[in-house]
Order: structure tokens, then C-alpha cells, then sequence
């Protein structure tokens, strides 16, 4: 068997190389658990400042040990399992929302120095092995990402399925609907990713964005390569994979009361939580990986060591972590058809139209086209894209003027609006 | 040594969840053993080297052919043990014994006789290399872009056209295409509520999406 491109597996496997890949998770799970700590508490700081009061202040300094002691307290309370759940699943649920959440950060590379040039970038020295700063770097790298997030579905819907009682299974619904939904925009957006760098790897990625770009400073981070539009498609659907606000219609309060959680209480809700915010920081480091270079900084800054990856890295992740509390913050809830309209009608054929858009650039400079055969492709992607996009326009303004007229008509009394006429909302 | 270990557990992963699969009598546990099923055979995969087998085994199949099949299984409220004592189609059980037997006969004949040409190790008369310097991925693109370009693109139209049909089916009429497919099937109409005006004679206002069938 071989593993990927990890110096650690190239000569030998034997007991040091165990110690060191079991030193590496376990450094990475202590990681998550704290990080998830200070994200929580982070999360409760900032919007408390952005609606200015105090937020938490009791626990430890500047209130930094709230979720030690929120963690403390469901701990100890009563775990509650409804009489009509079904118990098996009921308890499984949670740990199938937690094990993806871990699991997804593993292929993660979160150091290193990417700003040598000598074959060994992004390589660190543990324990007398030469390594990267990553669990694990399977060759499908970011496929493991899509993989464990369409896992973590399960989780949330079996949880809803399994309490036994209506707004879970709701919740539950609109959950996956959601999830699945906006996994294709996901999917779509790291295509263009993955044509543009050529590789699966999460750590050749990283390499693919490292060296200076345009003009010696500005970094070639995929962000730019890719023409910034996969990237807020990703940060949209990547909010909507976490059920995160605006996204956050499973667990709307006024509707579901707590959506998939409603019936989970102590420890089991406490791992759902955790779940949750541990997918936040999991998604803002794929998105860092993806689009931002990783560990790699920008090749003006001179200083070496494998430190200044990981300062990069969480640096970069920092500043997601905060733009998801600033949208928590900030957002109103989507309602359910707007949430699905953004998914299927804007972003899907928007990053669809831009892969291609990517592919035939890519094309192109294979081989060696002329100003005049790219101007040609433009002209007619361009045109073939306007005539798409009008179609689905007309397609979209005939049926809502349909829709209209009968909501006129049930308006104006000539169907009574009481049971089947229920005007929904446009 | 590590691989046979690795096959051992995996395998049983897989054979332990194909009989939950069958055994089960709430279908809700069927699709998780499912999942399990797929899960062990993406271990297998791995363990053989296809790792983009594996992860799209896990995307496509566990990501979202289960999760559709446990939204029909919720949605229609069929989440109950089911009744074995009748048989709904006569005959059937002894049929599916006599088939399962013969593809289970068929599979083994085949991994015994034809394993070199199943897993394409021999093709075309000769040996050939599985592996010539380029990962599985590479692979995969580059036989699915030139040799099976073809019924790639075909599949591709034939999944397109089944979305569209899908959507067809299950799209909301409204309420004049209602009327005319009412009017087509010449279907007897449920007498107009007396206080509704009915100002051009027809009974439109009784259409309520609950009375038309099909919905």
C-alpha cells in the first residue's frame, strides 16, 4: 500500500513513524476541542460587542471559560430519551454529526514553510522525521472533504427521524434538502479549484499556490486564479452546509422550535454543539486551503520556519472565523423558497457556467490558441451563456406571472383563498 | 500482512451489513446497513489502491442515493416493521431464491474462471501494465474522455432527461392546466359550494388543490 506524498511513509513504517502520525492526531483533536472552546466564546464576545453589552464575563478572564462551564453544566444534566424515539438510532446521531466534524481536519495541512524552494516545502522535522504538518494527505484529498460533509447529513437527519416527533422530523427535512442542495454548488465551485491547481491532494494544492504571482507580490492564490467567483460561491454554500445564519432555517425557532435538536438534551445536544462549531472551523480552514494559499503566505514575507505556516494559516482562519460571526451577527434568516432559489437558480448555473468558463481558458492555453480563436470562444461562450440565462429568465417570469394571476384571482374572491388557494409567498 | 487484516475487517463490515440489509424489519435500519455495506466497500477500494473509487462511492452512493431513499422512507410515513405472513406477489419467494442462487453461481463462476479479464489485467490478447506512472484518477479521466466518451456524454443526456421528466411529473399545475386535463379525463366534479360566486359558469372555485387527483 502506499500513503501520499508524506516524507514520514517513504522509507520505512515501523513503531516511530505510529508515535509520530499518533502525536499528530492527537495534537489535532486537543486542537479542535480548544478551538471550539475559544470559538464559542469568541462568537459570544463579538456579537455582545455588536450589540453593545457586556456578553460573558464570569467564567476565568474576559468571561474566556464560558463554554468549559456551559460544557460543565450539560454534562451533569438529566439526559432526557423521548418515550416515543427510537432509541438506537436516537443515540447514534449525534456521534455521526461529531465523527465527520473530526475527521474532515484531518487532511488539513495547517504549516510548514511553503516559502522555500528546494522539493521540501511545507516539510517539518518531528521527532527526527521528516513530515507535514497534516494528518494525513490521501491522494483524493478534498473528495475526503465532500465525503465526510455528506456523511454529516446523516446525523443531522437520523436525529430528527429518530425523536419521534414532528418539528425534528421537520427540521430534520429541511436540513438535508438544504444540505444536499447546496452540496452541488460546493462540489461545482471545487471543481474549478481542482482544474485550476490539477491536483486532489490538499497538500499539492498548498504548493500549487505558493511562489509569487502577478507582479513578484501579489500571491497566486487560487482566489485570484480561479477569478474570485468560485470563492464566494463557496463561502455562500459552505455557510449553507453548516446551517449557519442566514442558512439557519433547520433550527428556525419560530417554526421548529429547535429543529433536528429539539428533543436532545444534555451531552447528546452538547455534541451536536460542538459538532456545529467544529464544522465552522473546519470549514473556514477548507476554504483557507482552498482558495487562500493555506500556510503559504505571501512570498514578499522573508522570515523562515515552520511557524510562520501555521501563523498564516491561522491568521486566514481567523479572519473566516470572524466574518461567520459578523454574518451571525448581521444576516436575517432566509426564508425556505429563497434559500432554495439561491441555491438552484443562481449559484449551481453560476458556478457551472464559470467551470466552463475556467475549462475553456484552460483549453486554450493547452493549446495554444490565437487572440482570435479566444475572442471567438468568449464571443460564443458569452452568447450561449446570455441565451441560457434568458431562457431561465423567461422560464422564471412566465411561471411567476402564473402564479401572480392566480393569486389575483383568489385576491379579487373568484376562488376562495381558505384551503387550496394558500397564496405563497414570491 | 496489514492488507489481509485490513481485507478480514472490511469484509466483514460489508457481509455483516448485506444481512442487516436483508434482515432488518424496520427499513430505516435496512438503509443504514446499508450505508455500512458501502462503507466496507469503500475500505476495499482503498485497500486496492482506487481511492477516487472509494471517495465517490461514499459521495454518491452513501451522500446521496441512501439519503434519497431515507427521505421516501420518512416522507411516506413507511418507517414501520412490515408484515412478512402474506406474499403480494405469488410465487415470488421461491423465484427470488432460485435467481439469487443462480447470480450468486454465475459471480463465483466468473471470479474463477475470468478474473484476469474482469479486473483488466489481461486485454486484448496481452498482458498490460494497470499502472503506467499515473494515479487512479488520472487514469479514470483519461479512459472516461476518450474510450467511453461516447456513452459518457450519452449517459450524462439520459440522466439530464430523467431530471427533466421527474420535474414534469411532480411540478404544481396550475390552475387552468388543472381545468384542462379535468376537462380531457371528463371527470365527474364535486358540486360548486353554494356561497362561491360562479360568475362565467364554470366550477373553477371548487378546484381546490386537494380535490384534483394526481397531486
Amino acid at each position: 500500500m502506499t500513503f501520499a506524498v508524506d516524507p514520514l511513509f517513504v522509507d520505512s513504517f515501523g513503531l516511530s513513524e505510529v508515535v509520530v502520525v499518533l502525536l499528530k492526531v492527537v495534537l489535532v483533536f486537543v486542537f479542535l476541542l480548544v478551538a471550539v472552546m475559544l470559538n464559542i466564546w469568541f462568537m459570544r464576545k463579538v456579537i455582545s460587542d455588536m450589540q453593545n453589552r457586556i456578553g460573558p464575563n464570569l467564567a476565568g478572564p474576559w468571561g474566556i471559560l464560558v463554554t468549559l462551564a456551559d460544557g460543565i453544566k450539560l454534562f451533569f444534566k438529566e439526559d432526557l430519551i423521548p418515550e416515543k424515539s427510537h432509541r438506537f438510532v436516537f443515540k447514534m446521531a449525534p456521534y455521526l454529526s461529531l465523527i465527520p466534524a473530526f475527521l474532515v481536519f484531518a487532511i488539513v495541512p495547517i504549516g510548514g514553510d511553503f516559502n522555500r524552494a528546494d522539493g521540501s516545502e511545507g516539510v517539518v522535522t518531528i521527532l527526527g522525521h521528516d513530515t507535514l504538518l497534516q494528518v494525513a494527505d490521501p491522494p483524493v484529498g478534498i473528495l475526503f472533504f465532500l465525503a465526510m460533509s455528506s456523511l454529516a447529513i446523516y446525523g443531522v437527519m437520523l436525529a430528527g427521524w429518530a425523536s419521534g416527533s414532528k418539528y425534528p422530523l421537520l427540521g430534520s427535512v429541511r436540513a438535508s434538502a438544504q444540505m444536499v442542495s447546496y452540496e452541488a454548488a460546493l462540489g461545482l465551485s471545487i471543481a474549478s479549484v481542482v482544474l485550476i491547481s490539477g491536483t486532489l491532494s490538499m497538500h499539492e494544492m498548498v504548493l500549487a499556490q505558493t511562489g509569487a504571482g502577478f507582479g513578484g507580490f501579489i500571491p497566486s492564490w487560487n482566489i485570484i486564479l480561479t477569478g474570485f467567483i468560485p470563492f464566494v460561491v463557496f463561502l455562500i454554500a459552505g455557510t449553507a452546509e453548516l446551517n449557519h445564519p442566514p442558512f439557519d432555517l433547520v433550527e428556525a425557532e419560530q417554526e421548529l422550535v429547535g429543529g433536528f435538536h429539539t428533543e436532545y438534551s444534555s451531552i447528546r445536544f452538547a455534541l451536536f454543539y460542538l459538532a456545529e462549531f467544529m464544522n465552522q472551523i473546519t470549514m473556514g480552514a477548507i476554504i483557507v486551503t482552498l482558495f487562500l494559499g493555506g500556510p503559504a503566505g505571501p512570498a514578499l514575507f522573508v522570515p523562515q520556519g515552520w511557524w510562520i505556516g501555521v501563523f498564516w494559516f491561522f491568521l486566514k482562519l481567523m479572519v473566516f472565523l470572524f466574518a461567520f460571526v459578523w454574518l451571525r451577527a448581521t444576516l436575517p434568516r432566509l426564508r425556505y423558497d429563497q434559500l432554495m432559489d439561491l441555491g438552484w437558480k443562481v449559484l449551481i448555473p453560476l458556478s457551472l457556467a464559470w467551470f466552463l468558463v475556467l475549462a475553456g481558458i484552460r483549453t486554450g492555453r493547452d493549446r495554444g490558441w490565437s487572440s482570435v480563436e479566444v475572442g471567438a470562444f468568449a464571443v460564443g461562450f458569452g452568447v450561449v451563456c446570455m441565451l441560457c440565462a434568458g431562457l431561465l429568465m423567461m422560464a422564471l417570469r412566465s411561471a411567476r406571472i402564473a402564479r401572480l394571476a392566480e393569486l389575483e384571482e383568489d385576491r379579487a374572491g373568484l376562488h376562495e383563498p381558505t384551503e387550496g388557494g394558500v397564496p405563497w409567498p414570491n | 500482512m496489514s492488507e489481509v487484516i485490513v481485507f478480514a475487517v472490511a469484509a466483514a463490515i460489508v457481509l455483516s451489513g448485506a444481512v442487516g440489509v436483508v434482515a432488518s424489519r424496520n427499513p430505516v435500519h435496512s438503509a443504514l446497513f446499508l450505508i455500512q455495506t458501502l462503507f466496507g466497500v469503500a475500505v476495499l477500494f482503498v485497500l486496492q489502491e482506487a481511492h477516487f473509487l472509494a471517495a465517490v462511492q461514499i459521495v454518491v452512493y452513501a451522500g446521496a442515493i441512501v439519503i434519497l431513499f431515507l427521505f421516501v422512507i420518512m416522507l411516506l410515513g413507511v418507517d414501520t416493521a412490515d408484515d412478512w405472513s402474506v406474499e403480494p406477489l405469488a410465487g415470488q419467494r421461491p423465484l427470488t431464491v432460485i435467481v439469487g442462487a443462480a447470480l450468486l453461481g454465475l459471480g463465483l463462476a466468473l471470479v474463477v474462471v475470468a478474473t484476469d479479464t474482469l479486473t483488466g489485467a489481461v486485454q486484448r490478447g496481452g498482458e498490460r501494465a494497470l499502472d503506467n506512472g499515473f494515479t487512479d484518477i488520472e487514469r479514470i479521466g483519461r479512459v472516461l474522455f476518450t474510450d467511453y466518451a461516447l456513452s459518457f456524454e450519452i449517459t450524462a443526456a439520459l440522466l439530464t432527461v430523467a431530471v427533466i421528466g421527474a420535474v414534469m411529473l411532480t411540478r404544481r399545475l396550475l390552475r387552468s392546466e388543472m381545468l384542462t386535463d379535468l376537462e380531457t379525463a371528463s371527470m365527474d366534479l364535486p358540486p360548486a359550494s353554494p356561497s362561491a360566486p360562479d360568475p362565467d359558469g364554470s366550477n373553477a372555485e371548487t378546484l381546490d388543490s386537494k380535490q384534483v387527483p394526481g397531486r
